[in-house]
């Protein structure tokens, strides 16, 4: 069955120059390995393909139960001269948790 | 207030820059030399530096922004105001700098007994690490003492962000009481480890998930967080709840510093300029598209760098990711980079004629048009970089040696 990773996890997105990360948190500990097998930078690069123009790397944080995601050219050049609305891109967090995965 | 006046604290940290904000605050510098820095400084010292003196707290802040000495003399001003006799350190550097060894000249100023240390861009855990390693004494290089600290700097520095800010969502992630949200404190153990709490009767929450959520908050490598003291490793930190609103934070460790300082630097990146109008009911978003098209074609010849998005369908996110419901309403927006002012304003007058010129029914139009200043980052060796300590009291001003 398709869900939405919102169900099953939380995120919580940062910014460092035109840099994006996003981290991404099992509700449940049991979970983390479903994300960890799923949601893979490759993943994460073609779900956020159209904001990310760089390369993801992908951590894994076994101790938090979360993967890390740090995502290049992501935020139009950067906080002070994007022209996005959320030059941030702390909306972000929700983007990544539209991505679907198999459980 | 409720945390300066209740917490129990021995140092109060107050960080307030971004690169957003010391942008912000180095236009302001080229407006007004003597300006600078930040523009809450004289509301925050009024209310704190009383309740400093009263409860026996030191304050460490990078407030100074642009302009630290200024932001020092303004201290001093302000205590003379209030009738308070106090001891302010600054620490500066000259032009090009933008970090500073932070925790070693800040540690110098608070060993100087200064009950206020005002610092312009330093980097955020450091205003929390400087105050623990002096407190305890550490060595400079104790790099596993330096990694722990950092972790719980790094935890402290967004503030609201651990207590539940940032994080709520109605019935999944729901925070209690976020209009009076209690800020943190972290009592430390002299091995670096803490328990993170905030008043009792505040707002938020401070739960096993705010405090991940904030410990990987634009960590760009668990593993190797970079900062001018130590590098730090949040990949073995442990944390524990153990009680309402406390979560024991252990087990970060540390390594080496590198021999670089970032320095970010900030130069004159043109102009963007913003319109937007809202459209609602029958057609909101067939309207606000064609309202779109017809600014793309009378910007065309003009501006280059052009973005139109629908605010309520693809502004944030850049796609609706395949939702099926059209909105109610929608705004549009239309923004760009020009490299003047006066094409900047154009972006918005296009958008303010849609009212007549455009499709039914528009309304509501804002426009925008301002500087911006890029930042670019880059590593400058250490031993370039020549930080100063300036001592400011009553009638006097000393360099530290």
């Amino acid at each position: 069955m398709k869900r939405k990773l919102h169900e099953l996890a939380h995120a919580r997105a940062g910014d460092k120059g035109d840099t994006l990360t996003l981290a991404l948190f099992a509700y449940r500990d049991e979970d983390y390995v479903l994300l960890r097998n799923q949601v893979t930078a490759e993943a994460v690069k073609r779900h956020l393909g159209h904001i990310v123009q760089g390369a993801v790397r992908r951590f894994e944080v076994p101790n938090l139960h979360a993967l890390q995601f740090v995502c290049e050219r992501a935020l139009d050049t950067g906080v002070t001269t994007s022209l996005g609305l959320d030059p941030h891109g702390k909306t972000l967090s929700y983007a990544l948790l539209e991505m679907q995965i198999e459980t | 207030m409720i945390l300066a006046s209740q917490g129990n604290l021995d140092y109060l940290a107050l960080e307030c820059l971004a690169e957003r904000t010391i942008a912000l605050a180095q236009l302001r510098k080229l407006a007004d030399p003597a300006g600078g820095f930040d523009p809450l400084l004289d509301a925050r010292m009024r209310a704190l530096l009383p309740l400093a003196l009263r409860h026996g707290f030191r304050i460490v802040t990078n407030m100074g922004a642009a302009n630290p000495l200024g932001a020092g003399r303004r201290v001093i001003s302000l205590a003379r105001e209030l009738g308070l006799r106090l001891k302010v350190a600054v620490l500066s550097g000259d032009d090009v700098l933008s970090l500073l060894e932070p925790s070693m000249r800040t540690i110098e100023a608070l060993a100087n007994g200064a009950q206020v240390v005002i610092t312009g861009r330093v980097a955020d855990p450091s205003l929390f690490v400087a105050p623990i390693a002096h407190a305890f004494g550490w060595r400079l290089d104790d790099w596993e003492k330096l990694g722990r600290a950092t972790a719980i700097g790094h935890l402290l520095e967004c503030a609201g962000q651990v207590t539940g800010g940032y994080f709520a969502e109605p019935g999944l992630k729901d925070v209690p009481n976020l209009a009076q949200l209690g800020f943190p404190w972290c009592d430390v153990d002299g091995e670096g480890n803490g328990v993170l709490g905030k008043v009792a009767g505040t707002g938020g929450a401070i739960t096993l998930r705010t405090a991940k959520e904030q410990l990987l908050y634009e960590v760009t490598d668990p593993g190797g967080y970079i900062t001018p003291d130590v590098v730090a490793d949040f990949s073995t930190v442990s944390l524990r709840e153990t009680g309402p609103d406390r979560v024991a934070v252990s087990g970060a460790r540390g390594r080496a510093r590198t021999p670089t300082y970032k320095v970010s630097v900030g130069y004159r990146a043109g102009f963007v300029g913003e319109g937007e109008i809202s459209y609602a009911g029958a057609k909101a978003v067939e309207r606000a598209r064609l309202g779109g098209e017809i600014v793309r074609e009378r910007l065309r010849d003009d501006v280059a760098d052009l973005r139109i998005e629908l605010i309520g369908v693809d502004s944030a996110h850049r796609s609706d990711f395949g939702h099926p419901q059209p909105p109610y309403e929608v705004r549009l927006r239309v923004a760009a980079r020009t490299p003047t002012k006066e094409l900047a304003e154009r972006v918005g007058a296009e958008v303010e004629a849609l009212w007549i010129n455009g499709p039914a029914g528009g309304g509501g139009v804002r426009r925008f048009a301002q500087e911006r200043i890029g930042v670019v980052s880059l590593l400058l060796e250490r031993t370039r970089v020549r930080p100063k300590v300036t001592l400011l009291e009553e009638d006097r001003e000393t360099q530290a040696a």
